[in-house]
């Protein structure tokens, strides 16, 4: 499963940090394959279930997440900034797309990416003539 | 602005502190939360990360601690020390051959910090939504600023 930036919305390096709207963090992801598929965990702290955007388009899977914070004022002492989350993956032929599953709980994503069946084995009869 | 008289050992001791500064920031300029996700050792750093703040009334502790087990929750004060431990429990039943990544950190953490002020240890509420933990510390009655009136003669 490989990793790719399609738009260029991603953070790049040496773009002036002022450009607010294109800062975004990129979440990080456990990726795991189990016997229906492969499966992807990504940490979404700060995002709620509206504001969570996972889709797919031309075989890429976009996830996308607005992150709220709960503290009522602005951080005086700060280690960590919400910024929106961003990260995109290039599925292969497999994945069988309308049978992706998303289910977010505490500010954890977990994605449920289903294998297609496969081709079954088809039998071939042979007439001798 | 500061009104202060030049004290050589104050001076030292801002050195002191900016220096610890730029080592607590390593890691932590543009991207604070993926940067540091990616190392290895997780608990090598303080875990959780948070932001702190405060109004007259009281003092805001919000951690960034996705994915934790809210049962496993401690939030402990002892003084001005509070405390807060828990458990990010890992993904069960997944064979280490069968990952292909694995950037989020799992485990036991344990941090400390000094409060700013003191605080009514009673009246501490703590909330976990999203991801995100926020206490609530209501400041002691006399951490609270007083205003003063002043009398024109």
């Amino acid at each position: 499963m490989a990793e790719t930036t399609v738009p260029a919305k991603r953070e790049e390096k040496n773009v002036p940090s002022t450009r607010e709207e294109a800062r975004t963090l990129s979440p990080p992801v456990d990726i795991f394959e189990n016997d229906d598929g492969l499966v992807v965990v990504a940490d979404l702290p700060g995002v709620s279930k509206e504001n969570v955007d996972v889709r797919v388009e031309n075989n890429t899977l976009t996830i996308k997440g607005h992150a709220e914070g709960i503290c009522p004022t602005e951080p005086q002492y700060q280690e960590f900034e919400l910024l929106d989350f961003f990260r995109q993956f290039q599925l292969s032929e497999a994945v069988d797309q309308d049978r992706i599953k998303a289910e977010l709980k505490n500010g954890v994503l977990m994605l449920h990416l289903p294998k297609k069946e496969q081709a079954k084995p088809r039998q071939i009869t042979v007439n001798v003539g | 602005m500061a009104l202060r008289t030049w004290n050589p050992f104050h001076e030292l001791d801002m050195l002191r502190r900016e220096v610890g500064r730029v080592f607590d920031d390593f890691g932590n300029w543009d991207s604070p939360f993926s940067r540091v996700s990616f190392l290895p050792g997780v608990s090598a750093r303080a875990y959780p990360m948070m932001n702190v703040s405060e109004d007259s009334e009281k003092v805001y502790v919000e951690a960034l601690a996705p994915g934790l087990n809210p049962d496993s929750l401690e939030v402990t004060i002892n003084g001005d020390q509070l405390r807060m431990a828990g458990e990010k429990p890992g993904l069960e039943d997944v064979k280490p051959e069968a990952f292909h990544r694995s950037e989020r950190g799992a485990g036991r953490f344990v941090r400390t910090m000094t409060l700013p002020t003191e605080v009514d240890a009673d009246q501490v509420s703590a909330q976990y939504k999203n991801g995100l933990l926020l206490i609530t510390l209501p400041k002691a009655e006399e951490a609270k600023p007083k205003q003063i009136s002043v009398s024109v003669e």
